[in-house]
């Protein structure tokens, strides 16, 4: 409970970002929403670090360092599948995930 | 009803909201700025957990940086006009259901759970000194080490994102 | 003691001759690498007439009075067990050190000889370097210090042999030869290497002094019965007489010698006449004593093998037109009569007169017969023919080589005071006191060695001119000097006093020439020569006629007594039908129908599987995330109690 708030909500909201980012991950063609969908999903957890620290554990930081460290992946990754995207885009002239599959058998 | 639980309420439900609007909008751009509101509502959840600092970086780096990263590579590969097509139900169907089944199980777990009601006592510690100097101490609960990490690879990633996206000369 | 450690250099300069010659030969003229592999071998002999020379004369002898058999070199190789292990090195002994003078001089004169046959001859770097080869390999067999290294030196003789024979690769007929020769001596070295592994298995050594020493282990050990009444040690000396008589063509491991005359003149000279198909007989030899005292039934089969080559090869030879054919068989035979006379031969002084006798004759026979090929090599090098009807009247175009191998023959026939007639005469006295139907038999074969030869020589070098292509001639002098200077070693070589270097304890002794046996052997031999000038010397049809009244029996003898059509028939119809097609039917089917079906069923199960790497990014991803739920179900609520 945190000022009137329990642990479970913020638990529950990060779980339904989490699962609605696992779902877009899954359907959606274009590589950019899938990117969105990872950073729901980075963001969810990032959610659950927090609210863990602030309502568990109020005299570390160790969510929130998390979180912190978690955000500066997100840009990092973001930025590389950004650029990914791009290149892909370049060659193949769309970003459909389903034509990418030069790899298969 | 506490204001706090108010703000909760519309930041959750603002966070639910828009995140499904982000994954199921068939205009892309708007997609992107469903998301947008979704991370602006998490660091309105941070501000409302008192981590200010983290708030801030939220909105910066993720609404002000990501985002627009976003926004840009989709004016570089998409007509604004264009509707993205509905996915077959073949797909949706397995994926909603291993979604919702995730998510049911990972709910009930946590209403199972018995979390302490009450906040732990202890000081709070959100000031940016202190984070500062957790940053790149090397104490206990010092993070210089992955702080010095990050810093690497967020410079690995930028050199990454140049040559992948740099024209070759083939 | 003298150190006689450098005759280890015998073996390495024909070695390094070998590796020189071969790798570097092409960049320098041909006659370039005959100098160089004849320079080698003359160091060779050189260096082994010095070792005889200071062994027989300088070298103080044992306490008893015999000759010393020592270790020059020797170097630990292989170590199989504390006991048992291979060593290389060189063992001296009066019959290492005959050997080595036996191959030294005929290698050297065959050299010599081969500069001026082979020139022009595509290939003559590796002629030479092959030569070189089998010299090192020859002379390892001989001076191997235990029975492994023989082994060895032995399997290197037979491959130098088969890349001799088979020489002029393009010849279908050369090519055959050679693998028949090599896979007829690789049959027969099998028996040799499951005698080693007998012998050394019960006496847990391989070295030739523990083995032919007085305390031998051979003695005591293996003796009792083990198979078909013969005990291990018996059984052991058989299998090893087995390897000896494939490379020593006796009968019935024969029949690739004849058709090793496909090779070069010089090399059935050197290889197939003096030196490595008596490897035998050497072979026999150096094992003797065991021969002698722990396996004497082995000796017997010894001497019938013997015997019976012998007449049987020098039935053959009296049909045979190829005059290399001939020269073969009546190697076969005078290799028959050295068998022979170390089966009779006994151990000690008196009682050993047939081991000194074999030695003897593999001395003096070493002469002869190198000159008969190369002799035989001149002739064909002058008329460009094998065959004897396309020669006669040669004498009066090539009289170096007919005066050379008059001697030859007039030695091969035993007539005095040449070589043969003394060897022949102490086996013949060897083979008396032991066997006298065997005695006979001995007797009848010098006589028909008389026969055949002199068939040979009138049939060549008399009668009248056949139509020839160009004049016969001379060859250079590089090939009439060694046919002199053997044809001195075939008629001085008898003259040796070899009882007094060469016996089966070591110990010298004095052998009389037993004029009881000497006479009807001299006219044995004499009435042989005298047939055959009836026959050959002017053209008769005595030959025809007496060959028809034979009937059955020379048409047999010409066709060599169809021994390879038994091999053929053995191999081809029986072997080939009822063992090999079965074991092939199984290898395709069984064996590779498993293997097949195994790829198959593989083949078909990944081909079926690879649908599941689809490409679809997203298809792995909810596999994934199934997965995760699944497995968080089963492990947070099914799974727990």
């Amino acid at each position: 409970m945190f000022e009137g708030v329990p642990l479970t909500w913020f638990l529950i909201t990060g779980t339904i970002m989490f699962f609605v980012g696992i779902y877009g991950f899954l359907v959606r063609k274009n590589l950019i929403t899938i990117l969105m969908s990872t950073e729901l999903i980075l963001n969810s957890v990032n959610i659950n670090f927090v609210a863990f620290n602030k309502i568990l554990y109020p005299d570390h930081l160790e969510g929130m360092f998390f979180s912190l460290f978690i955000i500066a992946v997100a840009a990092a990754e973001a930025s590389v599948a950004i650029a990914i995207i791009i290149n892909i885009y370049r060659r193949l002239v769309n970003i459909d995930v389903e034509k990418m599959d030069e790899m298969k058998y | 009803m506490t204001p706090n639980q108010l703000m909760f309420a519309i930041f959750s439900a603002v966070i639910i909201i828009f995140s499904i609007l982000t994954v199921t909008s068939r205009r892309i751009l708007r997609a992107a700025t469903y998301l947008l509101f979704v991370l602006v509502a998490t660091g309105g959840m941070y501000f409302l957990l008192r981590f200010n600092f983290l708030a801030a970086i939220q909105l910066t780096l993720y609404a002000g940086g990501i985002v627009v990263l976003i926004i840009f590579s989709i004016l570089l590969t998409s007509h604004i006009g264009d509707k993205l097509e509905q996915p077959d139900l073949k797909k949706i169907i397995p994926a909603f259901l291993a979604a919702a089944a995730g998510m049911v199980i990972t709910v009930f777990t946590i209403l199972k759970h018995n979390f302490p009601q009450e906040v732990a006592a202890g000081t709070d510690r959100t000031d940016i000194r202190v984070i500062a100097k957790s940053l790149i101490s090397t104490e206990k609960f010092g993070y210089a080490l992955p702080f010095e990490v990050i810093s690497i690879l967020l410079l690995a990633a930028m050199v990454g994102a140049i040559i992948l996206a740099k024209k070759r000369n083939d | 003691m003298i150190d006689f450690s450098y005759t280890v250099w015998i073996l390495i300069i024909p070695l390094l001759m070998f590796v020189v010659v071969g790798l570097f030969g092409n960049r320098f003229k041909p006659i370039v690498s005959g100098l160089a592999g004849t320079c080698g071998l003359f160091v060779m002999w050189i260096l082994s007439l010095v070792t005889a020379y200071k062994y027989f004369f300088v070298l103080e002898k044992a306490a008893d009075g015999s000759f010393q058999k020592f270790l020059a070199f020797n170097m630990r190789w292989l170590n199989l067990t504390d006991t048992l292990h291979i060593d290389m090195g060189v063992l001296l002994d009066p019959i290492s050190i005959m050997m080595l003078i036996v191959i030294t001089t005929v290698s050297f004169m065959v050299h010599v000889y081969s500069i001026g046959y082979m020139d022009g001859e595509k290939g003559f770097m590796r002629f030479f370097a092959t030569l070189s080869l089998f010299s090192f390999s020859m002379l390892g067999l001989v001076v191997a210090t235990n029975i492994f290294q023989m082994y060895i030196f032995w399997e290197l003789v037979g491959v130098s042999s088969y890349l001799l024979i088979g020489f002029y690769y393009t010849k279908d007929s050369a090519v055959s030869a050679s693998k028949k020769a090599f896979i007829v001596t690789r049959f027969a070295d099998l028996g040799f290497l499951i005698g080693i592994l007998m012998l050394s298995f019960s006496t847990k050594t391989f070295d030739f002094l523990t083995l032919t020493g007085a305390n031998s282990p051979a003695f005591s050990s293996g003796t009792g019965i083990a198979f078909l009444g013969l005990s291990t040690m018996t059984w052991s000396m058989i299998f090893i007489f087995m390897g000896g008589a494939g490379k020593s063509a006796m009968f019935p491991l024969h029949i690739w010698l004849p058709d090793a005359m496909e090779g070069p003149t010089p090399v059935s000279a050197l290889i197939h006449a003096a030196t490595m198909v008596v490897a035998g007989v050497y072979l026999v030899a150096r094992l003797f004593p065991i021969y002698v005292f722990a396996a004497p039934v082995a000796l017997d089969v010894v001497m019938y093998v013997g015997a019976f080559s012998s007449i049987f090869a020098a039935v053959i030879a009296c049909t045979q037109f190829d005059i290399k054919r001939v020269l073969a068989y009546s190697t076969m035979s005078q290799i028959g009569m050295m068998m022979f006379a170390l089966g009779v031969s006994g151990y000690g002084s008196h009682e050993g007169l047939g081991y000194m006798a074999s030695m003897f004759h593999l001395f003096t026979h070493a002469f002869f017969k190198s000159l008969l090929f190369l002799g035989a090599g001149a002739i064909i090098h002058a008329v460009h023919s094998n065959v004897m009807n396309e020669m006669g009247g040669l004498r009066k175009y090539l009289p170096i080589t007919h005066i050379t191998f008059l001697i030859a023959c007039l030695a091969i026939a035993g007539v005095p005071p040449l070589a043969g007639f003394f060897s022949k005469d102490e086996i013949l006295a060897a083979g008396h006191e032991r066997s006298l139907m065997l005695y006979w038999v001995e007797m009848i074969v010098s006589g028909l060695t008389a026969f055949y030869m002199f068939r040979l020589y009138f049939s060549v070098f008399w009668g009248h001119d056949r139509h020839y292509h160009h004049t016969p001639h001379e060859g250079s002098k590089t090939m009439t000097i060694p046919l002199l200077l053997l044809s001195i070693g075939a008629l001085f070589a008898g003259l040796i006093p070899f009882s007094m270097f060469v016996s089966s304890d070591r110990m010298p002794f004095h052998s009389e020439l037993e004029l009881g046996i000497a006479i009807p052997a001299v006219l044995v031999g004499l009435l042989g020569i005298v047939i055959a000038m009836v026959f050959y010397r002017k053209e008769t049809d005595l030959p025809d006629k007496i060959y028809n009244a034979l009937g059955g029996f020379s048409k047999a003898a010409f066709h060599k007594f169809y021994i390879d059509e038994v091999y053929l028939f053995i191999t081809k119809k029986i072997i080939f039908n009822y063992v090999s097609r079965p074991i092939a039917w199984f290898d395709r089917h069984i064996v590779d129908g498993s293997m097949n079906g195994m790829a198959y069923v593989t083949n078909e199960v990944s081909d079926r599987m690879k649908r599941f790497q689809s490409g679809q990014l997203q298809q792995y991803a909810l596999v994934f995330v199934s997965g995760v739920v699944l497995l968080t179900l089963l492990f947070t609520y099914l799974l727990t109690n």
